[in-house]
């Protein structure tokens, strides 16, 4: 037995050896410390070979890889090939199956459920925003990075003012992103225009980042007729065409699947984007008994933000994802909290990291509050997943600091000073506005008039959005089919009917 | 008058397993409605090609009329692709033999099992402005794909305010007692669907319906539930057009004139139906079949303009009458003709049971109980 194990890991252990430079193991990363290339926005960036690095951010990786095999698939990628493919001395070693050659062992070893570590996070900035002392990190310019701060703060005071016109009554809902404006925004700027976003709902700041502007948001969030979306949906359910984010669907993770199929759609098409997919917070709200009049069929799924994972689509997308070789990040927002569950709820094993290799998928666990993390590694990510046709996971850690949403008080089920610390301690936005302006990039006055200014334009938006008329009665019946049948004709004219015999049952201010 | 030839084969199944139901076919002439002209009104769901009769035409099963239609709309749309369970050899009803060799592995290709996974990963591909042509193996199993039909599919157009839609989304799925299906091959679950606005079903009777739906339903700018009549694939044969053809979606057609009862049903139902309609008319009551088609948005004003004549009306299905679609068919009708009803709307429709295996010719809607129903009907 022992005879086995000194065997089949020193000649494995060459060929991992053999194998690392080609990338089987970890990450590639895009090293440019000296360069602060400004065409960072358009995702232009050349990678240098000189400048490329890898990655290795499993650490039990070399060792653990001789006792843990992997099956080859049948489209399984060449390095793989060439790492199963044995030497001529150990052919009486391995067993053919359907899934290609697998190595036997006399000795019966179960896998661990888990590794003597978890799997550790990539971070660049400590928590007072300093640069870690040799860090691997994708820089950016300094207009990027005024450019990602500013519109971190516009987010916090986007949601924040939001925040407090539900709580007026003047919208039916909101959800904020409080803790996670930088997974929001360093993500969206690591990449291009062209890269297709399916979004969970916890990521507006992708919009925000594309250009969507404070009125649209507004506008969305009163259902007036300026709303893309034609005041069908709930507030927060954004999507643009304009800005390639596909209309936000309260089921959770239903985006996954169709991430791969627009992916392959891409891939068909040679495109040299990607999709990427938000996952984090599950499950739409509990109603509370204030809200439930606004609240008709909410209640889907009671959990949060890691049982999107075990929701079924977590696992098809991915899956098909790999097995379709489809260019799709995975994003993971793990902020802590589904609702009311607790992580240590949701399941067993070391967060949602681990999952990617289940899946064949690479995989890195990040920051989530680390701006520049955050911004390095989607930048490799979206490399690879483009130039490798490939499916990437980032699990990225952070905490939700607000409450799931305007339906939810979290501090029936969390401490408050847990709260609290994460806000103010372990906050991302003054740990990315430290670094800012540690480089000279940013000062108090310019904090200022930012802070000012994006609240002046909230609050005109809102007088603005809340004044726009709403869409008219027929936007009801529109866009159920590419034009209604003969049924919603009907059932148009007796609603009508119905209203012209009682109009006080019915609010004015939807044009008829 | 332009005769249509309805073949059944007269077939004997004696398969490996010991009890086999035998089932009678016989060779049917219909008379048909013209099929393919005229779009309703300001409905323009399909374009369909008027002339069905004009080109060869070849006589072939359900699964092979289906294959011509995949053939086709792979061929005339190089964003069209195909993908399912076990697509790529053939298919396990053969319906998608020779379309990975001819269109390729990047167009036609398996999936993992995991039906969510096709029908999201259909909607991705369609939302793009793709063909998404999927296939769910069995109805049976359409179910984990239930959320992202109804969910996501059904209502991508409208809560996007039209910005995005998956129209291009078909999705097939063999439907339908087989003899010996049991419970998890023999599912129709149509009703299911058919209450959810923002999607199609659709429902052929025979090949030629089948690969003129099809090509329909494809090309409709809607996400479509294509079921298809697993008991027909190789036991209906039809004279089958070579060519490029549709047939309109939301258009009932009454394929047998009549004027004492009018009698709605689609799919598999139908050649049952017929038959209990000959047998009828021994008795001298003249019957009126129609087939629905689309049932979803269905067409009311065809089925209103038959009962309207005839003033008795009998739905058939296969699926559980509690809740099946011969109730929304049944309310729909006397709303609108209570006065003209001369009685009670009838349903011969499958037991509510979970589908039985020994118990299957028991359970099925057959001729003798459409029959037993007419005369009632009749005589009330």
């Amino acid at each position: 037995m022992a005879n086995w194990g000194r065997i089949s890991s020193r000649t494995i252990g060459n060929h991992i050896r053999k194998r690392t430079n080609q990338g089987f193991i970890g990450s590639t990363v895009d090293i440019n410390p000296s360069s602060g290339s400004s065409s960072a926005l358009n995702g232009g960036r050349s990678v240098s070979d000189q400048n490329r690095r890898y990655l290795n951010p499993l650490p039990w990786s070399r060792a653990t890889l001789s006792w843990f095999q992997r099956f080859k698939s049948t489209v399984a990628a060449k390095q793989h090939d060439s790492f199963l493919s044995s030497d001529s001395d150990d052919d009486h070693l391995s067993l053919d199956f359907p899934g290609g050659k697998v190595s036997y062992t006399c000795d019966m070893n179960f896998i661990s459920e888990s590794s003597q570590a978890r799997v550790p996070c990539y971070r660049v900035l400590d928590d007072d925003g300093e640069l870690i002392k040799d860090c691997d990190f994708q820089q950016v310019s300094k207009e990027v990075a005024v450019k990602m701060y500013s519109k971190m703060v516009s987010l916090q005071i986007m949601d924040t003012i939001f925040y407090e016109a539900q709580r007026q009554g003047r919208i039916s809902f909101y959800l904020t992103s409080a803790g996670e404006e930088a997974i929001n925004i360093a993500s969206a700027a690591a990449l291009t225009e062209q890269d297709i976003i399916l979004p969970q709902y916890r990521e507006p700041g992708v919009l925000l980042w594309r250009g969507f502007t404070l009125q649209e948001f507004a506008d969305q969030c009163f259902g007036n007729k300026a709303d893309y979306g034609k005041g069908r949906q709930m507030p927060i359910h954004y999507g643009s065409k304009e800005h390639n984010f596909f209309t936000i669907s309260s089921p959770i993770a239903t985006q996954l699947p169709q991430a791969a199929g627009i992916a392959y759609s891409l891939k068909m098409d040679n495109k040299k984007a990607c999709v990427v997919s938000y996952i984090g917070d599950g499950g739409t709200s509990e109603v509370s008994t204030l809200t439930i009049s606004y609240f008709i069929c909410l209640l889907q799924f009671a959990h949060g933000y890691p049982n999107c994972f075990l929701q079924g689509d977590f696992h098809a997308g991915l899956n098909f994802a790999a097995v379709m070789e489809a260019p799709v990040i995975f994003f993971c927002r793990n902020n802590g909290w589904a609702i009311s569950t607790n992580v240590s709820e949701q399941f067993r094993s070391d967060g949602i990291v681990v999952k990617g290799r289940a899946y064949g998928i690479r995989s890195i666990r990040v920051d989530g509050n680390d701006a520049l993390a955050v911004y390095t590694a989607v930048s490799a990510a979206r490399e690879m997943a483009v130039n490798e046709q490939r499916p990437i996971l980032i699990e990225a850690l952070t905490y939700r600091v607000g409450h799931h949403s305007t339906s939810d008080d979290s501090t029936k089920y969390r401490q408050l000073d847990e709260i609290v610390y994460w806000k103010n301690a372990r906050n991302p936005v003054n740990r990315f506005r430290n670094w800012v302006q540690s480089n000279g990039w940013w000062s108090e006055q310019e904090e200022t008039q930012l802070r000012n200014s994006v609240r002046k334009q909230l609050l005109e938006a809102i007088q603005v959005a809340e004044k726009t008329e709403k869409p008219p009665l027929s936007d009801m019946f529109t866009d159920v089919y590419d034009y209604p049948p003969p049924n919603l004709e009907e059932q148009e004219k007796h609603l009508r009917e119905t209203i012209s015999r009682h109009p006080t049952d019915y609010s004015s201010d939807i044009p008829l | 008058m332009f005769r249509v030839k309805y073949v059944f084969l007269q077939f004997v199944c004696l398969l490996q397993e010991k009890k086999e139901r035998e089932r009678e076919m016989a060779l049917r002439n219909i008379m048909g409605k013209r099929v393919g002209i005229g779009l309703m009104g300001s409905r323009a769901l399909s374009t369909a090609t008027c002339d069905v009769e004009s080109g060869s035409a070849k006589s072939i099963n359900l699964y092979s009329a289906i294959n011509q239609a995949l053939h086709v709309a792979l061929e005339t749309d190089p964003r069209a692709f195909v993908f399912g369970e076990d697509v790529s050899f053939g298919g396990v009803f053969r319906c998608t033999t020779g379309l990975a060799d001819r269109f390729g592995k990047a167009r036609v290709f398996n999936t993992p099992l995991c039906e969510q996974g096709i029908v999201g990963f259909g909607i991705g591909l369609a939302a793009m402005g793709n063909r998404a042509i999927a296939e769910i193996q069995f109805a049976d199993y359409i179910y984990p794909a239930f959320d992202q039909i109804v969910n996501e599919a059904a209502k991508f157009r409208y809560r996007s305010g039209n910005q995005f839609n998956c129209g291009g989304l078909t999705i097939r799925a063999p439907y339908g007692a087989v003899g010996h299906g049991g419970h998890y091959h023999s599912q129709s679950p149509e009703a299911f669907f058919c209450h959810v606005p923002g999607i199609k079903v659709v429902i052929p009777r025979s090949p030629r319906q089948a690969k003129g739906l099809l090509l329909s339903c494809i090309r409709d700018p809607n996400p479509v539930v294509f079921f298809e009549p697993k008991w027909l694939y190789r036991l209906a044969v039809e004279e089958v057009p070579e060519h490029d053809y549709m047939l309109p979606l939301s258009e009932a057609e009454v394929i047998r004139q009549g004027s004492d009862i009018t009698l709605v049903g689609w799919g598999a139902q139908l050649s049952i139906m017929e038959q209990a309609c000959i047998e009828a008319e021994k008795d001298g009551i003249s019957c009126e079949l129609i087939d629905l088609k689309t049932l979803i948005p269905w067409d009311k004003e065809t089925v209103e303009a038959s009962v309207r004549k005839t003033g008795r009306v009998l739905i058939s299905h296969e699926a559980p009458v509690t809740g099946g679609f011969g109730a929304e068919i049944s309310a729909s009708i006397v709303e609108c003709c209570f006065l003209r009803l001369e009685a009670p709307v009838a349903r011969v429709c499958g037991l509510d049971t979970p589908f039985p295996l020994v118990f299957e010719p028991f359970y099925m809607p057959t001729k003798n109980k459409i029959l037993d129903a007419i005369k009632a009907t009749v005589n009330y």
